[in-house]
């Protein structure tokens, strides 16, 4: 009889703390120096502000401990510093305006932001002690997700800001629903999917090779399509409608594994956009912006102009390889200097190598995203985990290529770093919902000596395994788990053949 | 549904892959071209705030960066007003000039040449300043020219034949350069556009950018050319009261229609007195292509001379009949050349016929005091043999001693020194001329003047009475210095 020996894994919370350490000292030693490159002191709240982003950085530490102790311990550092940059840029882009006349004090209230984020992102570790909880809520989630999506057409409540309609105003706070929209799309894509992907993956004609789906599975993707489009035509937001389509057919590709999805995704798409191109000025616009941002003729346009990106540009370019040293450039000559074009920003002061360095935390988060969706053993948190990985380095890519001119530009934040609570909320949500699926993903297994591999069904025949096949099944996913996980069985564990057994293959 | 997670994992891979190449793109290859975009205020931004090296006479700073309270945080000052704006230029909002722009990789230090110092600031954390930029202008030449020159439009140049070193550089109308310094756009530009549309145009160097009939001071090229193609001295030369220009129905007379002294004169007289005739027969005796090489060997035609401000090119033509040969003998017709251009004239026969190449900045000097670099004198052409240098320098002391240069004699100083005075056309009063060098048997300055439309004398201006006193207030300033 074979024994599967477990590897043995470290829990990594130590490993967390010491990075931790080190992303507060970026995120604090950032702060520092954009005091002293601007007016060469130390900014006088130094103290009060570590000792406030150690205490978030080191409760959310702490509540990983208690809660989820297995959970990836490279996530969290990693968003600490990314937040942390972000606000020492915001501060420094505040001392520019502050200078200049123009409206300044986003710092204090990205702080606020911050805090609130993490307090929420460590509320969803403790409240929330099984990812699989949320596949209750899948359709939950698609209303909650239209109905965001829908929010800021509504009068009174929505706003227009620069040509955009995704705005809703709730008192003081403003607030870009679309951004939390992406946390419960992906919520409803994964339950529906995980219910639907073989349909999708396995019935319907073949054409050119690509396996297409039947009409009536493209039912839900056709109106998730339409929504995305409506999101640009009527709240004039590319830059939403990309980032939610972008998650949807990376969602639909992971479930179905079918390459087809992806093609008729992105013709989809670059369909409609062309449409909307054509039809409406101001995506024609963003196109000529794009293409032609050097002209003097799209330069000089008072509306649609390509005045605002060659800005960052210059702000780029004037970085170079090392960029002008924190509080020593003008990241204030651009406009949104401290959120849509923070990566301009950070570009000319932190230089070519500061912006490789933060493109490889956000790489290094997504990996660790699809690591732990990988490593997860529910198709439910695969696809969750998958997802909300994707949809991280997806609007990562859409908001830095637009301001590098790989693609056009478009209204998205970028995460952690720019300035805007809701982008704040929604991505340490996407944090905390990832800690939790690595936990899942990570947590050892009990030694397993009472199986073997006879014992196990054949993983790629789990559909052909005979209903009588069940019960054995059951005891086994069982006994793989912590005993915790067992009383979640009936909801969300064997009621879909297509579950696998150790789906770690 | 891992293996398209995996796909999803290596798609990820490749856009943050992508990005980098974008961010590679703008940060590194396009860096350049962006920073020197036009519209992008950075540069400029960036020039003001950080201090700009200063631009200095004699040890003084006659530009500098001063510290003020506006966006920009600095503001380029200039003490002394007017008297260096010919060498300076201004530095502001609205552009650069002069040296302010020919030096403006040191002064910002941003130079290659500063690249060490730039990595050693770096490294110790220093902030980087500008390089210093010392001027080879001696402060006492530069007043006596602008205030030689006085409201009348014009130009001076002085020289020091052995080196090239420029000693003096006017250029009249002048302007203070403080007033398009300020840092307040609107009024930088209004003040830019004032003087762009003054009389005389003052923001441009009539030292380095204007070419005008040289006249008669041209006569010592033909003489050169004489004295290398056989001639002496005492050559004589037929000097009628007019000569009937070959093949025409023009009469050349000679200034005043008056007589050079006998039918015939020597060398030596005829430019003693600046006979017309018979330097018009001089060149139509030497041809054409002697004049022109002459005037090439002493850098006439050349585009390329930077002082490092850019000097145009001063012309003899290419193609030139028998009467237009005659008229360029003296001078006239399409023969022109700027000021600077006479002072090497000047200047090469007065260093033993070697044309020194002509500059301005001496040292550069980076913030610590380091040289940075020194420019070192260098020919830049051998115009005449040393003989013929020695015969035109006692030529043209004739000319001061009893020509007509006198009024630029300095006592117990033998000047050597040719006048000129350029018919431009009917009607306009002419430009009046003088070039000369001191002592003659030592030269330590060479100096060309130039007296637009004869200056306060108008059509009574003869580049004697004009031009010659100016020229000696400015040798007076270097020898006494």
């Amino acid at each position: 009889m074979a024994t599967v020996q477990p590897l043995p894994v470290r829990a990594g919370r130590g490993t967390e703390l010491v990075l931790l350490v080190l992303a507060l000292a970026v995120g604090i030693g950032a702060y520092v120096l954009v005091g002293i490159g601007t007016s060469g002191e130390v900014p006088a709240d130094v103290v009060g502000y570590s000792i406030g982003l150690t205490v978030l950085s080191v409760g959310m530490h702490v509540v990983l401990r208690w809660r989820a102790p297995f959970a990836d311990p490279v996530m969290l550092p990693l968003a600490v510093a990314l937040n942390g940059v972000g606000l020492a840029i915001i501060y420094r882009i505040d001392i520019g305006y502050e200078a200049a006349g123009k409206e300044h004090g986003f710092a204090g209230r990205q702080l606020v932001w911050t805090g609130l984020a993490i307090a929420l992102a460590a509320a969803v570790i403790v409240f929330l002690r099984d990812h699989r909880t949320l596949r209750r809520f899948t359709y939950t989630a698609m209303v909650v997700s239209l109905v965001l999506l829908v929010l800021p057409l509504l009068p009174v409540i929505g706003q227009t800001i620069n040509g955009a309609r995704i705005w809703v105003r709730l008192g003081p706070a403003g607030l870009q629903p679309a951004e939390l929209a992406k946390i419960t799309l992906a919520i409803f894509f994964a339950g529906y999917l995980v219910t639907h992907r073989d349909a999708l993956a396995l019935a319907g004609p073949k054409v050119l090779g690509l396996q297409l789906p039947r009409l009536r599975d493209l039912g839900p993707i056709l109106i998730v399509w339409v929504a995305s489009l409506g999101v640009l035509v009527f709240e004039r937001d590319l830059g939403t409608s990309l980032m939610l389509f972008g998650l949807f057919v990376a969602m639909l590709f992971i479930a179905t594994e079918r390459f087809s999805w992806v093609v008729i995704g992105v013709l989809l798409f670059v369909g409609g956009a062309a449409l909307a191109a054509n039809l409406f000025g101001h995506v024609q616009a963003r196109f000529d912006v794009w293409l032609h941002a050097l002209d003097p003729e799209v330069y000089d346009r008072e509306v649609g102009g390509s005045w605002q990106l060659v800005q960052g540009l210059f702000g780029l370019a004037n970085g170079g390889l090392f960029g002008t040293g924190l509080g020593q450039g003008r990241p204030d000559l651009v406009a949104y200097a401290q959120s849509d074009f923070v990566v301009a920003s950070l570009g000319e002061e932190l230089g070519l190598t500061g912006l490789f360095a933060l493109l490889m935390c956000y790489l290094l988060l997504a990996q660790r995203g699809l690591r732990s969706a990988i490593g997860v053993r529910d198709g439910f948190g695969k696809l969750l985990a998958g997802g909300l990985a994707f949809v991280l380095a997806w609007q990562t890519f859409v908001v830095v290529g637009g301001v590098t001119r790989i693609i056009p530009l478009t209204g998205l934040t970028t995460p952690f770093v720019a300035y805007g609570g809701s982008s704040l909320l929604a991505n340490w949500i996407i944090v905390a919902l990832l800690l939790r699926i690595s936990d899942d993903a990570r947590r050892p297994a009990p030694a397993m000596q009472v199986l073997t591999i006879d014992d196990l069904p054949d993983p790629d025949e789990d559909d052909a395994v005979p209903a009588d096949a069940l019960p054995a099944r059951t005891s086994s996913v069982a006994a793989a788990r912590p005993a915790r996980t067992g009383s979640d069985e009936d909801a969300h564990g064997d009621d879909h053949p297509t579950e696998r057994i150790g789906g770690v293959s | 549904m891992n293996t398209p997670l995996r796909h999803v994992a290596m798609v990820v891979v490749g856009m943050f892959l992508v990005l980098m190449g974008g961010v590679t793109w703008i940060q590194y290859h396009q860096a350049g071209s962006l920073n020197a975009d036009g519209r992008n205020s950075r540069q400029l931004y960036r020039e003001f705030g950080g201090p700009r090296g200063p631009i200095v006479v004699a040890g003084d700073a006659v530009a500098r960066s001063v510290e003020v309270d506006d966006d920009f945080g600095r503001q380029r000052e200039y003490p002394e007003g007017e008297l260096y704006s010919t060498v300076t230029g201004f530095y502001s909002i609205v552009g650069k000039t002069a040296l302010e722009n020919a030096e403006n990789g040191v002064l910002t230090g941003q130079s290659d040449q500063l690249f060490f110092t730039r990595v050693r600031d770096l490294l110790t954390g220093r902030s980087s300043e500008g390089a210093a930029v010392e001027t080879t202008i001696v402060p006492a030449a530069q007043k006596a020219a602008l205030e030689g020159l006085g409201s009348q439009q014009g130009a001076v140049v002085a020289i020091e034949p052995a080196t090239g070193k420029i000693l003096a550089l006017v250029s009249t109308p002048s302007f203070d350069p403080n007033l398009i310094a300020q840092n307040d756009t609107a009024k930088a530009t209004a003040e830019y556009r004032k003087l762009e549309q003054a009389e005389g145009n003052p923001l441009r160097s009539n030292a380095t950018l204007e070419t005008y009939p040289p006249g008669s001071t041209f006569k010592l090229v033909t003489a050169a050319a004489a004295l290398e193609n056989g001639y002496t001295p005492e050559t004589k030369v037929d000097s009628p009261r007019t000569l009937r220009l070959p093949g025409t129905s023009t009469d050349l007379p000679n200034f005043g229609g008056e007589s050079c002294g006998g039918e015939q004169v020597s060398l030596a007289d005829a430019l003693r007195v600046s006979c017309n005739t018979a330097f018009a027969n001089v060149g139509m005796d030497l041809g054409v292509d002697a004049l022109r090489e002459q005037a090439e060997k002493f850098g006439f035609n050349s585009s390329e001379l930077t002082i490092p401000m850019p000097v145009v090119a001063s012309r003899f033509p290419e193609e030139l009949d028998t009467p237009q040969t005659a008229l360029a003998a003296i001078g006239q017709g399409s023969v022109t050349a700027t000021p600077m251009q006479m002072a090497m004239v000047a200047a090469g026969i007065a260093n033993d016929g070697v044309v020194m190449r002509p500059y301005v900045v001496d040292t550069v000097r980076s913030a610590d005091l380091e040289v940075v670099s020194q420019t070192q004198p260098s020919e830049l052409s051998t115009a005449v043999s040393p003989q013929t240098a020695a015969e035109l320098t006692e030529m043209m002391v004739g000319v001061v001693r009893s020509g007509t240069g006198t009024a630029a004699q300095i006592s117990g100083v033998d000047v050597a020194g040719k006048s000129g005075t350029a018919e431009t056309a009917k009607g306009v009063d002419p430009h009046a001329w003088f070039t000369a060098f001191a002592p003659a048997d030592d030269p330590r300055v060479a100096v060309a003047v130039i007296v637009e439309r004869g200056g306060d004398m108008g059509s009574d201006a003869t580049g004697g009475r004009v031009a010659a006193p100016i020229a000696r207030a400015v040798m007076q300033a270097v020898l006494g210095s």
